[in-house]
Parts: C-alpha cells; sequence; structure tokens
C-alpha cells in the first residue's frame, strides 16, 4: 500500500495556494485574446488590456492578481489503497493553507464566525471536500475563491415543468442581476439536479474545469455554448461599463435528481477564477 | 482625456465630474471597509470623534494583500462597494467627498452623493497587482487588530479611476452599456 506523509501534503497545499493567486491559468489568458478580438466597444478591449497587463505583473513578480485571494477551497480525491501517515489530513491541509498565505503574502480574509466577526489571520480553515476514488494517488485542488463574486452566487429550487427554459432564465436573471458587482468578465459556474447542497456543490466543481474544455454530454455543451451567447447579449461588458465580453464562459456540472425537483445554482466567479492541482 | 485631480476634494471639484470621465487621481486617500465603515459609523452615532478628518477626504474601498520588502503596498483592487451602502450616507453626511470601488450603489447613497456634493469613482476590479504600483506609501492609522481591513492611509500618485456616478446622480453604468447597445443597433 503507497503512504504518504501529511508533510506532503502541507508542502503541497501550500505551493498551490501561491500558484493559484500568482498565476492566471492559460485557458483564461487564451480565451482573453480570443475576447479582444470579437469585442467592437474600444472600453471593453481597453479593459481586457489592463487585466492581461495585470495578469502579466502578477506572474513575473509572483504577487496576487488580486487582493482578494480568497477563502482556500481545496478539493481532495484520495485513491482508496493510500494510507496517510503522520498525522490528521484535515490538519495538514490546513496548515499548507496557514503557511502558503503567510509566505505568500496572501491577504488572510476569513472570520472564525460569521455573525461575531473575528480575523483568524492566517486565512484557515479551509473549505475542504473530500472524495474517495479507485488507485493509489491523492490529487489535490487549491481554488481560492474571492467573495465579490461568491456574493453574487445564488440557488434555486426549480420545479420540473420549468425545465430548460427556467434553468436559462433562472441563470440569465442571476447574471443580470449581479451587474458590475463581480468585476465582468466572469465565468459562470452552473449546478443542475442532485439535491439542494448538491447543486451548490456542482456550481462550485463546474468552476474549477476548465473554460477550454466543454460538457461531455452534448445536451450540455449546446446550453452552455447558448447560454454564453445570451449572457453576451446583455451589454454589461467588463467592468460593467458596456460590451460584449460579459462572461467568458459557462460551465454546467448536473447531476440526477428526484422526481419531484429540478435544483439550479448559479456560481458566479470573475476572471481570476483560480485553481492549481498537483497529484502526490 | 484624463483629469488630473488631487486630493482632497472640495464640492467645486466634484461638482465638475461627470460621469464618465476619466480621472488621474493624486494625494493622500483612506482604505476602509466593511469592518472600519462600522466602527466609524457607531462612533458617529455615538457622537464621538473620527480617527481621521473626513471633511472633503476619499475612501478607497480595500483592504491589501501583505506588502512584499521594497515594496509600499501588496496587491491593491477595489471591493464591491454595495456592502458599505448602508453606512456610506452618514458619512457623506459629515463631509466625505470622494469613494472609490467598483459596482452598484443604493438611492440613499446617490441621494446623499447630490444633496451634500460627493463622487463615486471606480477603480478597475480585477488589477489589484497593477493598481499597486500607483500606491506610493501606506501606513495602518486605525483598527490595526482587523488585519486587512484596518483603515490606512494611502498616497497615490496617479491612480487611474472612472466616475461611475457624479454629483448629479448620472450614472456611466447605465451611460456606458447604452452606448454600447447602441453601437450594435447602428451598425
Amino acid at each position: 500500500m503507497k503512504q504518504i506523509n501529511v508533510s506532503q501534503i502541507t508542502e503541497t497545499v501550500k505551493k498551490l495556494c501561491m500558484d493559484a493567486n500568482y498565476f492566471l491559468n492559460e485557458d483564461i489568458v487564451d480565451r482573453f485574446k480570443k475576447a479582444k478580438e470579437e469585442e467592437s466597444f474600444g472600453m471593453a478591449k481597453n479593459i481586457i488590456d489592463i487585466l492581461m497587463e495585470n495578469a502579466d505583473i502578477a506572474r513575473e513578480e509572483k504577487m496576487p492578481i488580486c487582493q482578494d485571494t480568497g477563502m482556500a477551497v481545496v478539493f481532495v480525491e484520495i485513491g482508496q489503497d493510500v494510507h496517510i501517515t503522520g498525522g490528521s489530513i484535515e490538519d495538514a491541509i490546513n496548515e499548507g493553507v496557514r503557511e502558503g498565505y503567510e509566505e505568500g503574502f496572501l491577504r488572510k480574509s476569513v472570520v472564525a464566525d460569521p455573525i461575531n466577526r473575528v480575523n483568524t489571520k492566517d486565512n484557515t480553515p479551509a473549505i475542504i471536500y473530500y472524495n474517495i476514488v479507485p488507485g493509489e494517488d491523492i490529487k489535490i485542488t487549491v481554488a481560492p475563491k474571492g467573495f465579490g463574486s461568491e456574493n453574487m452566487s445564488k440557488i434555486k429550487m426549480l420545479k420540473p415543468s420549468d425545465g430548460a427554459a427556467g434553468v436559462k432564465k433562472f441563470v440569465i436573471d442571476s447574471v443580470k442581476e449581479a451587474g458590475p458587482n463581480p468585476c465582468p468578465p466572469i465565468i459562470v459556474g452552473v449546478g443542475i439536479g442532485g439535491t439542494f447542497e448538491k447543486a451548490a456543490f456542482l456550481a462550485k466543481k463546474a468552476l474549477i474545469r476548465p473554460i477550454d474544455v466543454e460538457n461531455t454530454n452534448p445536451y450540455y455543451a449546446d446550453l452552455e455554448k447558448e447560454l454564453l451567447e445570451e449572457i453576451n447579449r446583455l451589454g454589461i461588458g467588463p467592468q460593467g461599463f458596456g460590451g460584449r465580453t460579459t462572461a467568458l464562459s459557462v460551465n454546467i456540472e448536473t447531476f440526477p435528481t428526484h422526481i419531484a425537483g429540478l435544483p439550479v445554482a448559479v456560481n458566479i466567479s470573475c476572471h481570476a477564477t483560480r485553481h492549481a492541482e498537483a497529484c502526490l | 482625456m484624463e483629469k488630473r485631480i488631487t486630493t482632497p476634494l472640495n464640492e467645486e471639484k466634484v461638482r465638475n465630474l461627470k460621469a464618465g470621465d476619466n480621472v488621474l487621481l493624486s494625494g493622500y486617500i483612506y482604505t476602509a471597509r466593511d469592518a472600519a465603515h462600522k466602527r466609524l459609523v457607531e462612533l458617529l452615532e455615538q457622537g464621538g470623534k473620527l480617527p481621521f478628518p473626513i471633511k472633503d477626504e476619499t475612501i478607497y474601498y480595500m483592504g491589501p494583500t501583505p506588502a512584499k520588502i521594497g515594496h509600499a503596498i501588496g496587491s491593491a483592487g477595489p471591493t464591491t462597494s454595495y456592502r458599505m451602502d448602508s453606512y456610506a450616507p452618514y458619512l457623506i453626511r459629515y463631509g466625505l467627498r470622494g469613494m472609490i470601488g467598483k459596482g452598484n450603489r443604493n438611492s440613499e447613497v446617490i441621494s446623499a452623493m447630490k444633496e451634500y456634493g460627493a463622487v463615486y469613482f471606480g477603480a478597475i476590479g480585477g488589477a489589484g497587482a497593477k493598481i499597486s504600483k500607483c500606491i506610493k506609501s501606506s501606513e495602518i492609522i486605525c483598527y490595526e487588530d482587523l488585519g486587512a481591513e484596518a483603515v490606512r492611509r494611502l498616497y497615490v500618485e496617479d491612480f487611474p479611476l472612472v466616475v461611475i456616478i457624479d454629483s448629479n446622480g448620472g450614472n456611466y453604468y447605465e451611460i456606458g452599456q447604452r452606448e454600447y447597445l447602441n453601437s450594435l443597433n447602428t451598425d
């Protein structure tokens, strides 16, 4: 049985926290270039240029792309044949976040209690999702999530009769209502199906799929394209200053659901949709 | 064409700004976001004195990342402004002239801006690394216990901003989006 010491997990999480915050992923850089070509509006082109220049500065100087270096969302896929040694995996992940945010000059944005708000000063605890999978590897994805866009996210329990039209309307209305607040251009994570909390989880999960990879089901791949087209006809544009590029991508994830329900969650993310992965 | 403006502002400077104006702002500004606003307004409600003079000053809704050695500040882009909407009218009544952030404001804030003569600037959200280059100094002046949310006094040079809402209630989000949609119809 493969053994992985928790110190390796801490080191990995620490590095991923920094990498995710400094380096804008290539799929997003590529989509920016394409968006700029498709954009007819001068101000919108300027904003895209500024955001690309910002990403260059961040990469070169190892500086966070955005001051909101997020709450650390960590997805862990644990092979069922792995033996974790040396301590608690939960503690190891949080230690990685603590060290990554301190040594990486990242902002500590977590309060210990949602009502009686005192900053934990080390950005812990992380939000951790475990998944047990076949094999003997551990795959860790760190996705720091900023709250300017998180606050614009929504969930709704639609009726089965609402169907695709109801889903589309809810997604579009959510983007419209968010307007300039989440720093467009945005990436729209959509979770459809499951239960109340599963839909929200799927929407989050959709955001860590690269935007140049479409849903494997052709029906949902088409729905992603259709929604993106429609969102980019709203005119909100980069920063909300007008333009075509309101969204860079719509990523949909689905799951079977109950005969009585059609849960839909929309998790909005800005262009700094950060995620960094590693396999142990 | 960019307008060069220096802080402190005054009513005349503010009344001359129109939604959509590109501004390069220089001078001292203060940072405050959610937790600091709560404390500032509680102080005013209890008849206390603010920890910094607010008349004609500008507040930047921002909490930076820590500065690396040799840098004045870390990444330093705007946070979403509507969370400060329940506090901003108080501060405007006490003389606040300028706010820098991103996103929509509510009607109470806009009414106070019109009545007392205040302006709402937008900085580019998501460009925190680039914006840090025009911040030349930063010192914490109060609420250090709040960490990233402490109130800081910044010295900025040619900080690029757009007037989003002017002191007549003109709104650049509405103007810009209308212009774009009209540009499609005339093609």
